[in-house]
């Protein structure tokens, strides 16, 4: 069976110009002055990664590294400026929290709103309403304006809205950061039952403790390269290490122990 | 892994291979239509946030125009003495007919930033967000009729049988406005100027249609001015049978159509081959 998501030796390049112009009038006359040069930025660099279907998989690496470039690529946001990205199976990211909601409107409008941005008809999101809302327990606040939650309140619909929609492939990324310990748990019940049922699920975060609870492997992303990947439990541990100052062993041509 | 062919893995499953390229007009369509349920969502989006915390709620756009329109009849009759016979209906048609251009055309020009932050996280065809634009547009054009009627009744003007030519009118302007769409939110991708600069070329160009004014009393010199102009051909259009009681001439349908495809076929198409770049922005 293919892999669920093949990233083969891919690389993504954003054009910076050297000085930014954003407007056409800035532009025109620099055009005109031949004065236009641009730098190029490697957002990733000849990354290859291959995660079956069925596999939970953590990525860690500092801000900045390529994590959400990475993610924006399997989530077919945009496209690799060198090699080639497949991915099999429906793909749900978890939004970072409130992306996407409306804070005026109701818990049930954003429900629709939010089904809809994944890509779902809305006869499809009004049967599964009940179903997210349960999950969520926010029967009683359904109809209340989401600027009315607490920020625990908005992480749960967020979160039952993008596991509801029964993706084969999940993407999370720094979603579960927030709300209380009830709430953590039972993401992570849900991220668990996610794998028992054969899905992909694809999960950034800071917290180390996280993603050794909820992945058994683990890739480290650093400054656009894919530099370590193994079991969850060696590679956050080497990344901890490193993140603290101790000399690690990167791949050649990458500075050591370098952070910002 | 790069033998891996998506042929190979069964029909049913949704597969994205980052080096297949078919024809990008036509995959943008079918997007499209998949997020029409996103389409809906965001015109009514729009249109509950406007109306939720005011008053007056919806009843704004159909206040809107109608103070406009007593302004301007002041001025353009009394002060100018425009011979225009029964003005208020002759600047009203005009009026909403405008309105639903210049707003779902800078609106669209606007969607590019407004939707980035969400749309470089997730997948969406972006020509989502300008259907949105054109549809919360048509929504109010339709709202905005109330008035109209309303002046109608009032005046004692006739309501013409050519009434039922206006939905066609307006799937022209719609065709029109879309296309504007596409053309300024590829634009807006490249240039965050391009958004302002619209609104003062908007504010110029209406001016330039014979809105307010009739296209008779321009003088002859000028005009090719009106002739250069696709908004008068499609003003003529929408008007002539609310105003003049009589169907557009099948010669001013031609060319009004034929400009609305032309600006919304080549829109369509240069939008959806610089789609993939819009997730560069920042």
């Amino acid at each position: 069976m293919p892999p669920a998501i093949s990233v083969d030796r891919v690389s993504v390049r954003y054009r910076i110009p050297r000085e930014r112009i954003g407007s056409l009038k800035e532009y025109a006359i620099r055009k005109m002055k031949r004065r236009l040069f641009f730098d190029e930025f490697e957002a990733l660099r000849d990354v290859s990664l291959e995660v079956d279907a069925g596999e939970t998989v953590g990525v860690v690496g500092r801000n900045g590294a390529g994590k959400s470039t990475l993610f924006r690529l399997i989530a077919r946001v945009m496209p690799p400026s060198v090699g080639r990205v497949v991915v099999i199976g429906k793909v749900a990211p978890l939004l970072e929290l409130g992306l996407g909601f409306h804070s005026e409107l109701t818990g049930r409008e954003n429900i629709m709103l939010q089904g809809t941005l994944l890509g779902f008809s809305r006869a499809e999101m009004r049967r599964r309403t009940p179903r997210i809302v349960e999950w969520a327990e926010l029967e009683e606040f359904i109809d209340a304006p989401i600027r009315t939650y607490s920020t625990g309140m908005a992480a749960r619909l967020a979160f039952s809205v993008a596991t509801d929609v029964d993706p084969e492939i999940l993407l999370v990324d720094e979603a579960l950061a927030v709300g209380d310990e009830g709430f953590q748990l039972k993401c992570h019940q849900r991220i668990e039952e996610f794998r028992k049922a054969g899905k992909t699920v694809l999960f950034v975060s800071h917290a180390l403790t996280q993603v050794r609870e909820n992945c058994r492997r683990a890739v480290w992303i650093h400054e656009g390269r894919l530099v370590r990947d193994g079991d969850a439990v060696s590679v956050t541990e080497l990344y901890h290490r490193w993140s603290v100052g101790e000399s690690v062993a990167l791949p050649q041509g990458l500075v050591e122990g370098t952070r910002t | 892994m790069s033998a891996t062919s998506p042929a190979a893995v069964g029909r049913t499953r949704v597969v994205y291979d980052s080096t297949e390229h078919r024809s990008r007009a036509f995959e943008e369509a079918r997007a499209l239509w998949k997020y029409r349920g996103l389409v809906h969502e965001l015109i009514i989006r729009d249109i509950k946030v406007r109306y939720k915390r005011s008053v007056l709620g919806i009843v704004w756009t159909m206040l809107a125009p109608l103070l406009n329109m007593v302004a301007l009849t002041l001025v353009f009759s009394t002060i100018l003495k425009q011979q225009i016979t029964n003005y208020p209906v002759f600047f009203m048609a005009g009026a909403i007919f405008w309105a639903f251009f210049s707003q779902s055309t800078s609106s669209a020009a606007a969607q590019t930033q407004d939707s980035n932050e969400i749309a470089k996280r997730i997948y969406i065809p972006r020509s989502v967000f300008v259907a949105s634009a054109v549809g919360v547009g048509l929504v109010n054009l339709a709202l905005s009729i109330v008035p109209l009627v309303l002046i109608l009744l009032v005046t004692g003007f006739p309501i013409h049988p050519t009434w039922a030519f206006v939905p066609v009118a307006v799937a022209i302007e719609t065709l029109f406005a879309a296309g504007m769409g596409f053309w300024l939110f590829t634009f807006a991708s490249r240039f965050s100027d391009i958004r302002e600069m619209y609104l003062v070329i908007v504010q110029t160009w209406f001016f330039l249609t014979p809105i307010v004014y009739h296209p008779a009393i321009v003088p002859a010199k000028f005009r090719f001015a009106l002739w250069l102009n696709p908004l008068y051909y499609l003003i003529q259009t929408f008007r002539k049978p609310i105003y003049d009681g009589v169907l557009p001439s099948p010669g001013l349908v031609a060319v009004s159509t034929a400009i609305s495809l032309v600006v919304f076929v080549s829109g369509w198409i240069y939008f959806s081959n610089r789609a993939e770049r819009f997730a560069f922005l920042s």
